[in-house]
């Protein structure tokens, strides 16, 4: 099996400068990008000619860009042309039962609690049914087109909904960007589209989970959310229970345009493979999300838990233009390990009248490195905008660190920016006192995390919270002697 | 009467400083014990020994609690066991309720003994009947354990939160100290409810008056420099009023 996709991939090479539009009958484009990549992308998706020229003007953007440095993470050199930029590299190595999936991972989904049958398609099993999930989408569909509502892949959304995509597609993250949003302008390769129409109120909370392309579109994922005027959804990204994934490099793009009066409401968790205890292996999670309050009244929440990946560099923001808006930033972070998280959030107040709120809670452990890094900046017309942030950190043990890396712009005297941070640290008393009451040393440590958090789980849907707890618990393990 | 808490020429010291020097104690099942004794005499040094506090290190003798080797259990499996401490300054632990606080450590117990966790509404007749026996309210329940409460008010959490886990085995260390008299006497009748044969209670105190009104011990010792310098009933307690801890200070160093 291993041998004959080997063998296919380097036909593909060898018959490379032939153009291999013709000769790959696979569905995987060779290692490597440049212009020809990107056409065969485009094409093997039957893209309009529109959006292939935004891609290679994305791309050729990107070569003359840098990959930026300024964040707090340090990590190998990436190799952008030993990549796969299209369909799964993991494809030869596809699990055929349980039995071959690491016995660590099945150990942590069993203390997820996650179903059997779930786990076989979180491992990545080569199944054919999908249990459940497919027809359970297709129902939900259903219900929500009759309400006008469009739930499908941006894939799906080119082809059907063409006018849509063209209008908002990089116009909250311009693929000029940075450079990561620009590489994903280049080779996106699937993700969620959602367009709320006026005066509709999603009536269920939308999830990933649920779509049925969702599989192995993750590396250059792009989604959208279109919430027309009085609209509302609430969006939820991701699983709660780690997935197999062998892709090192994420770099994703979400782009939200919120019209008058329409809110929605963003909610992450995000726990990718870490690497192991001694920091090998694990996903560098590069993403650009970003909101655009455009409409007056309009609100916008972000809510994350970040508890995977090796390296995480993600600050989910708000752009606050209509009179008004509202921006909302509830993140907690957490970091074990040889783990290191860069995040925060950028909340820009053009309109009048616009506030915002910035909870982050980063926890650190092991030799982990924690970083928040926020702009709060008052535009020129900002009239009585008005801004709250708090930073808090918690550290566990004396190897990690925590930094907080707030940036303040005032270019309006009417405005108001207040910003308060605690660092704190769990301590031998408190581990004590709890130890005391029967706790073992690692519940007292989830306790006290889960309380520390508790301002930003409470902001999670209900079905999330629990899972997001959980989760908590089972990152911190090993976490203190 | 079987040995609840046998204790046999305890040694321990904090860093390099030795605190208890061959302390002994015997505690039957259903007896309470006053310990009382004048400052760094090692009253709290043996409270915390007895929990296994690592901030402090055993150095010699042995603890055998209903027939197991105390000292070499985790701080955890002494409080599964049955061991619990009312704490002279409990700690802070901002966000977590009194309740999840409960429900946490309930559930740590129970899965150590093998047994399903407690469903909610088992969980909650358990901690509502007895909050309302000490004056405990559903809003105090609700606040972050030990966060903005007044002195009195935490000592009642901290029999609160015995009354909940019901042990065997009940160590107040200095229970009486920042609370008025009307929180003491509330205190103390929770002390008094959870008396019963299968249970034993040791008291650490200054205030004869609480002991005396409250408390009601069988057994009373003294300690001076980390050993047990006398022993007796409630009458020491009238020794320790007329003539203070002077007369045993001279015999321990004797």
């Amino acid at each position: 099996m291993t041998q004959e996709k080997l063998s296919a991939q380097d036909a593909v090479s060898d018959t490379y400068h032939y153009g291999f539009e013709t000769q790959v009958s696979a569905e995987t484009a060779p290692k490597g990008l440049n212009e020809d990549i990107i056409r065969f992308i485009s094409a093997k998706k039957k893209e309009p000619e529109w959006l292939l020229e935004f891609r290679l003007k994305a791309y050729r953007h990107w070569l003359t860009m840098k990959e930026p440095k300024w964040a707090k993470v340090a990590y190998p050199p990436i190799d952008y042309q030993d990549i796969y930029y299209y369909a799964a590299p993991t494809s030869a190595t596809t699990p055929k039962s349980l039995d071959e999936v690491d016995p660590e991972l099945l150990k942590t989904y069993d203390k997820l609690g996650v179903p059997l049958h779930e786990r076989e398609v979180l491992a990545g099993v080569a199944v054919d049914a999908v249990f459940d999930s497919v027809s359970v989408a297709t129902t939900f569909r259903e219900k929500l087109a009759r309400q006008g509502i469009i739930f499908c892949s941006i894939s799906e959304a080119v082809q059907n909904h063409p006018d849509l995509v063209k209008k908002y597609l990089g116009s909250v993250v311009p693929y000029t960007d940075n450079f990561f949003a620009c590489l994903n302008s280049a080779v996106f390769t699937d993700g969620t589209f959602v367009y709320i129409p006026k005066g509709v109120r999603c009536p269920m909370e939308l999830s990933t989970y649920f779509r049925i392309n969702a599989k192995k579109s993750g590396q250059f994922e792009r989604t959208m959310i279109i919430a027309d005027d009085n609209s509302y959804v609430s969006y939820l990204e991701g699983c709660t229970a780690p997935q197999r994934d062998e892709n090192q490099l994420h770099a994703a793009i979400v782009e939200i345009i919120v019209m008058n009066d329409a809110e929605v409401k963003y909610s992450t968790v995000q726990n990718w493979y870490p690497g192991d205890k001694d920091g090998k292996g694990g996903i560098y999670n590069f993403v650009t999300k970003r909101g655009l309050c455009k409409g007056v009244n309009a609100k916008l929440s972000w809510t994350q838990v970040e508890t995977g990946s090796a390296v995480t560099w993600k600050y989910p923001s708000c752009v606050l233009m209509g009179d008004n808006s509202r921006g909302e930033f509830y993140s907690v972070a957490i970091t074990n390990n040889y783990q290191q998280a860069d995040t925060g959030t950028k909340m820009i107040h053009l309109g009048k009248n616009t506030s915002s709120t910035i909870v982050s809670k980063g926890i650190s452990a092991g030799k982990s490195q924690n970083t928040y890094r926020g702009l709060v900046k008052m535009g020129k017309a900002a009239d009585n905008a008005r801004n709250f942030s708090q930073c808090d950190s918690l550290l566990i043990g004396n190897q990690c660190g925590a930094h907080t890396l707030p940036y303040m712009v005032g270019g309006n005297p009417t405005a108001s920016i207040e910003h308060e941070a605690t660092t704190s640290k769990i301590s031998d008393e408190q581990l004590f006192y709890c130890r005391q009451r029967g706790l073992s040393a690692e519940e007292a440590v989830s306790l006290i995390v889960n309380g520390f958090c508790k301002d930003v789980m409470q902001k999670l849907p209900m079905e999330f919270a629990v899972e997001a707890t959980r989760l908590v618990a089972v990152t911190l393990e090993g976490s203190v002697g | 009467m079987s040995a609840w808490l046998e204790i046999k020429d305890l040694h321990a010291k904090v860093g390099d400083k030795p605190i208890l020097n061959g302390l002994s104690l015997t505690i039957n099942a259903g007896e309470t014990h006053v310990i009382m004794g004048p400052n760094g005499s090692g009253k709290s040094t043996l409270s915390n020994v007895l929990c296994g506090n690592p901030h402090y290190e055993v150095t010699g003798g042995s603890v055998e609690f209903k027939g197991q080797n105390l000292l070499e259990m985790s701080v955890e499996e002494r409080a599964r066991a049955g061991i619990f401490l009312a704490f002279q300054s409990p700690t802070e632990l901002p966000g977590v309720s009194m309740s999840t606080f409960m429900k946490y450590a309930l559930n740590a117990r129970r899965k150590a003994a093998g047994e399903k966790e407690l469903d909610a509404v088992s969980f909650m007749k358990r901690i509502k009947i007895r909050a309302q026996a000490l004056d405990i309210t559903d809003e105090m329940l609700k606040r972050p354990v030990n966060v903005g409460f007044s002195g009195g008010e935490k000592k009642r959490l901290e029999i609160f939160q015995m009354a909940v886990l019901e042990p065997d085995f009940c160590i107040l260390d200095e229970m009486d100290s920042g609370m008025d008299v009307d929180a003491v006497k509330v205190a103390g009748s929770g002390v008094q409810i959870m008396r019963s044969p299968e249970r034993s209670f040791l008291v650490i105190s200054h205030n004869t008056k609480f002991l005396r009104e409250q408390i009601k011990p069988d057994h009373v010792h003294i300690l001076a420099l980390g050993q047990v310098v006398a022993e007796g009933g409630a009458e020491l307690m009238d020794e320790i009023d007329r003539n203070g801890f002077a007369g045993f200070l001279k015999e321990a160093v004797a």
